[in-house]
C-alpha cells in the first residue's frame, strides 16, 4: 500500500508530463488528479489503522559501494503516516483547486497548453515530497530534499514569461542550496562516524555520537551537537527560518495553489520533519536544541513584525507561514517533538485553506494581489470569505481558554507555546508576542478584504465573482481540518505522555527507563574504549563506533527518558495557558480599532513612526543586507573573472597566440626554407653533430655499456 | 712514429674541409660533387685506419664497397648534371634554388 503511496503521484506526473498530447489535457489533468487522490485516501486509511512496529519496505537496492550501502526502502511508522496525511490531502485538494484556478491564465493565450504541465509539476512534486517523508536513509531523504527543491523551482517559476517569476526562482533555489550544503556536511559527519546512512544504524550510534569528539573547520566540536547543527542549518534552508527566510515570500510568484502545497502546507515544513525525525540525534545535542529554539523564536517573532505591514495578501500569508514554521520550530527545540508534528499537521489544514481562499479572492479580483484595492469583499463572495474566517479564527487561535475545544490553531498553538514555557523563557516571550501579532496581522487581512468600503478599480468590484465549485470543495474539505483536525488528535500528539509515547510506538518511559540504563552502562563501556592507550584507535573515532551502540530507539519519533516537557508543560500555570488567547483577543482588539472603527489611524501610525514601518515594510531590510553582503560581491567576482579573467587572460593569450607568436615563427621557418641544397645539408650536418656530441656526453653516464 | 691519431686526424680535417666545401662553396654544383667525393675518402681513410689498428680485415673491404659506390655516384651526380645545364644553362649554386619556400 505504502508503495502505491508513493509511486501514483510519480505515474501521474510522466502521464500528464509527457503523455498529455495523446490523451488530451484534460484527461492528463485528471489522470493526475484521480492517481493522487488515490494516494491520499490510501494514505488516511494508513493513518487512520492502528500503526505496527516500524517497518521498513524495501524496494530496491540502491547504492552499494564498499562500507557505504543504502537501500530505497520506504519506512513505515507513525512519523511517515502523520506526513502522508498532511502531504497526500494538502495535495489532492490542490489538484482539484488548481482544476478552476488554472482554468483561465492571463499568462497564456487560449491556444497554448500550461494546465498539463502545471499538473505533472504538482504530482512530481508530491512524489518528491512523498519519497522524502518515507525515506529510510539520508541519502534517500536528500533526494527527496532536492527533488522538492526543484519541484518549487519549476512551479515558482511557471509564469516564466515574468522576470520576476524567474527571479524568484532563482533565488529560491540558491538560498536553499546554502541550507543543503549544511544538511549535506550533516549527513557526510553522520557517515564519518557511523558508517551508515541507514536512519536505524544512526539512531543506534546517536548516544555514543554524544561522547564523541570530531574536528571540524577549526575546532574540536561535540559530534552530535555538530551534526544537530549542521542538520539544522539545511532545515532552515528549508523552512525559510530567519537569515535563510528571504526566499519563502519571494516564492508567491508562482500560481497560487503552488503557494498553498509547496510554500505553505508541504515542502516549507519539510525542515520540522527533519528535526523530528532526527529526532534520537537531537535528544543527545542539547546545544543544537538550543539554537533550534533561539532561531524558531527570533524568526517566528521576526516574520510577524514584518506581516503587520505588507499589503500583498499572499505575502501577508507567507510571512505568516514563516513565522508559525518558527512555532514548531520551538516545540521541536524544547525535544517535544510531538506537538512540532501537532503544529504541522493543524498548520497544513489552516494554511493550505488560507493560500487557497486567497486565491479564491485573487481569482474573484481578476488577479489583483493587493489588499488596498479590495474591500467589501463579504457579500460578494460569501463561501470564500466563510472559508477565510474560519481559517483566520484557526490561525488566530480561537477556543475555549483552559479546555480542549477550540478551533485546529487554538490547540496546537497554546501546546508550542506552553512547551516553550517549559523549555526557553526568551522563547516564550517572543512566541506570545508573535501570537498577539498573529492575530492582528490575518484579521488584517481579513478586514481590509472583506469589510470597509471597496477600494481601487470601480469596474473589477463589480464584476467580482464567487469561485467554481472545483475551487470551494476543497476549501469546505480543508475548513473541516482547520475546525476540528485539533481536538480530535489533541490527545494523541499532546495528551498524557503516555498516551502520546503509545501513539508513536515509543517504548513506555518507565520501562524505557530501565532499558537505558542497560543501555548507558554498555555505552560507558563503549567510551573507555577509545581513550585506551592505542592511538590509532583514539584517532579514528570511526573504528570504536560500530560496537557500543545497542538498538535503535523505537518509535516514529524519540524522546530521552529525561525529557519531561510534556508532562511540566501540562503543570504550566494558568496564566501560561490561558497568555497566547489574551494576546490573541488583544490583536483582535487592536486590528479591529485600526481597520473598522478608524481606518485613519494605519496611516497616521505610519507617518508619525516612519523609520519604524518603513524597516518593517522593507523586512528588516535582510534583502538589501544579503544583495550590499553577498549579491554584489559575487556579481563584482563574476564581472571580474568574466572581463578581466575570461576577456582578457584566456581571449588574450589566445589572441596573443593566434596573432603574435604564430606569424612571427612561420616567418623564420619561412626564411629558413632558403632552397638552397647546402643550406638544407648544413643543418643536417648541424644536428649529426649535435647528436653525437649529445652522445658521447650524455649517454656514459646513461648505459651506453 | 705515424700512429692511429694521425690517421685520424687527417680524416676528420679532410671530413670538415668536404663538409666546408659543401655550404660555404658558392660557386658550382661540381664542387658540391667534390666535396662529398672528400667526405667519402674520410671516412674511408677512417675504416682502413681502425682495420689496420684492430687486425680486422672487414673495414678495407667495407672501403672496398664505399669506393665503388663512390664511382657509381659521381658517374650519376655527373650524368645529373649534365642534364641540369641542359634545361637551365647554368651550374651556379646560387640559380639552383627551386626549393624555396
Amino acid at each position: 500500500m505504502a508503495t502505491i503511496i508513493l509511486f501514483a503521484p510519480l505515474l501521474g506526473a510522466v502521464i500528464c508530463g509527457f503523455f498529455w498530447t495523446l490523451i488530451g489535457e484534460k484527461a492528463g489533468q485528471i489522470v493526475a488528479t484521480a492517481l493522487v487522490f488515490l494516494a491520499a485516501i490510501l494514505s488516511w486509511i494508513i493513518f487512520l489503522g492502528p500503526l505496527p512496529e516500524t517497518e521498513q519496505i524495501v524496494i530496491m537496492r540502491w547504492i552499494e559501494s564498499g562500507s557505504f550501502g543504502t537501500e530505497w526502502a520506504i519506512r513505515m511508522d507513525r512519523l511517515t503516516a502523520i506526513m502522508l496525511v498532511v502531504v497526500n490531502s494538502v495535495s489532492a485538494l490542490v489538484h482539484l483547486y488548481s482544476f478552476g484556478y488554472m482554468a483561465r491564465d492571463e499568462n497564456w493565450g487560449d491556444d497554448e497548453p500550461y494546465r498539463a504541465r502545471f499538473f505533472a509539476y504538482l504530482s512530481f512534486f508530491t512524489f518528491t515530497m512523498l519519497a522524502l517523508v518515507t525515506s529510510d536513509n539520508l541519502v534517500q531523504m536528500f533526494f527527496g530534499w532536492e527533488g522538492v527543491g526543484v519541484a518549487s523551482y519549476l512551479l515558482i517559476g511557471f509564469y516564466y514569461r515574468k522576470p520576476t517569476a524567474n527571479a524568484a526562482a532563482i533565488k529560491a533555489f540558491v538560498v536553499n542550496r546554502v541550507g543543503d550544503f549544511g544538511f549535506a556536511l550533516g549527513i557526510f559527519a553522520l557517515f564519518y562516524l557511523t558508517d551508515s546512512v541507514r536512519f536505524d544504524d544512526v539512531f543506534a550510534a546517536a548516544p555514543a555520537l554524544a561522547t564523541t569528539e570530531v574536528r571540524f573547520l577549526w575546532a574540536d566540536w561535540n559530534a552530535a551537537n555538530l551534526i544537530g547543527v549542521l542538520l539544522f542549518i539545511g532545515a532552515m534552508g528549508k523552512s525559510a527560518q530567519l537569515f535563510l527566510h528571504t526566499w519563502l515570500p519571494d516564492a508567491m510568484e508562482g500560481p497560487t495553489p503552488v503557494s498553498a502545497l509547496i510554500h505553505a502546507a508541504t515542502m516549507v515544513t519539510a525542515g520540522v520533519f527533519l528535526v523530528c525525525r532526527m529526532s534520537p540525534v537531537f535528544e543527545y545535542a542539547p546545544d543544537a536544541k538550543t539554537m533550534i529554539v533561539v532561531v524558531g523564536a527570533t524568526t517566528a517573532f521576526f516574520a510577524a513584525t514584518v506581516g503587520l505591514v505588507q499589503t500583498d495578501i499572499k505575502r501577508v500569508i507567507a510571512y505568516s507561514t514563516c513565522s508559525q514554521l518558527g512555532y514548531m520550530f520551538v516545540a521541536a527545540g524544547c525535544g517535544v517533538y510531538s506537538v512540532a508534528m501537532f503544529h504541522l499537521f493543524t498548520h497544513a489544514f489552516f494554511k493550505a485553506m488560507l493560500f487557497l481562499g486567497a486565491g479564491s479572492v485573487i481569482h474573484a479580483m481578476h488577479h489583483e494581489q493587493d489588499m488596498r484595492n479590495y474591500g467589501g469583499l463579504r457579500k460578494k463572495i460569501p463561501l470564500t470569505f466563510a472559508a477565510m474566517l474560519i481559517g483566520t479564527l484557526a490561525i488566530t487561535g480561537v477556543g475555549i481558554p483552559l479546555t480542549h475545544i477550540g478551533f485546529a490553531g487554538f490547540l496546537s498553538k497554546d501546546a508550542v507555546i506552553e512547551s516553550a514555557w517549559v523549555g526557553s523563557q526568551y522563547a516564550f516571550w517572543l512566541l506570545v508576542i508573535a501570537a498577539c501579532m498573529t492575530s492582528f496581522y490575518s484579521w488584517r487581512l481579513m478586514f481590509m478584504t472583506f469589510w470597509g468600503t471597496p477600494r481601487g478599480d470601480q469596474h473589477i468590484h463589480e464584476h467580482a465573482h464567487e469561485s467554481p465549485r472545483t475551487m470551494l470543495i476543497p476549501l469546505g474539505i480543508l475548513a473541516i481540518g482547520a475546525v476540528f483536525s485539533g481536538m480530535i488528535w489533541y490527545n494523541s500528539f499532546f495528551g498524557k505522555e503516555d498516551q502520546v509515547r503509545d501513539w508513536f510506538g515509543m517504548e513506555a518511559a518507565t520501562q524505557h527507563k530501565a532499558d537505558a540504563e542497560g543501555h548507558a552502562t554498555t555505552t560507558e563501556a563503549a567510551a573507555t574504549d577509545p581513550a585506551t592507550p592505542n592511538p590509532a584507535e583514539a584517532v579514528a573515532p570511526k573504528t570504536a563506533m560500530p560496537e557500543p551502540h545497542g538498538a535503535a530507539p523505537k518509535g516514529g519519533i524519540y524522546m530521552a527518558p529525561d525529557n519531561t516537557v510534556i508532562h511540566a508543560a501540562h503543570e504550566a500555570p494558568k496564566w501560561v495557558k490561558v497568555s497566547p488567547f489574551i494576546a490573541m483577543l488583544l490583536g483582535l482588539a487592536l486590528a479591529y480599532q485600526f481597520y473598522i472603527r478608524r481606518p485613519d489611524l494605519p496611516g497616521k501610525l505610519a507617518a508619525q513612526q516612519r523609520p519604524l514601518y518603513l524597516f518593517l515594510l522593507n523586512k528588516w531590510y535582510f534583502d538589501e543586507l544579503y544583495d550590499w553582503l553577498f549579491v554584489r560581491p559575487a556579481i563584482w567576482l563574476g564581472r571580474t573573472l568574466w572581463k578581466r579573467g575570461d576577456g582578457d587572460v584566456i581571449d588574450g593569450s589566445i589572441n596573443g597566440v593566434a596573432l603574435g607568436i604564430v606569424p612571427f615563427l612561420t616567418r623564420l621557418a619561412g626564411r629558413a626554407q632558403s632552397g638552397y641544397l647546402f643550406h638544407y645539408a648544413f643543418a643536417m650536418v648541424l644536428g649529426i653533430a649535435a647528436l653525437i656530441t649529445w652522445m658521447t656526453l650524455v649517454t656514459p653516464a646513461g648505459g651506453a655499456q | 712514429m705515424v700512429g692511429l691519431e694521425h690517421y685520424l686526424s687527417v680524416a676528420a680535417a679532410l671530413f670538415v674541409i668536404g663538409i666546408f666545401g659543401i655550404f660555404l662553396n658558392r660557386k658550382n654544383v661540381i664542387v658540391i660533387l667534390m666535396s662529398i667525393e672528400l667526405m667519402l675518402l674520410a671516412v674511408n681513410i677512417n675504416l682502413v685506419a681502425f682495420s689496420s689498428f684492430a687486425g680486422d680485415l672487414v673495414g678495407q673491404v667495407f672501403t672496398m664497397f664505399v669506393l665503388t659506390v663512390a664511382a657509381a655516384e659521381a658517374a650519376i651526380g655527373l650524368a645529373i648534371l649534365v642534364v641540369f645545364f641542359r634545361t637551365r644553362g647554368t651550374i651556379d649554386v646560387e640559380d639552383a634554388n627551386v626549393m624555396k619556400g
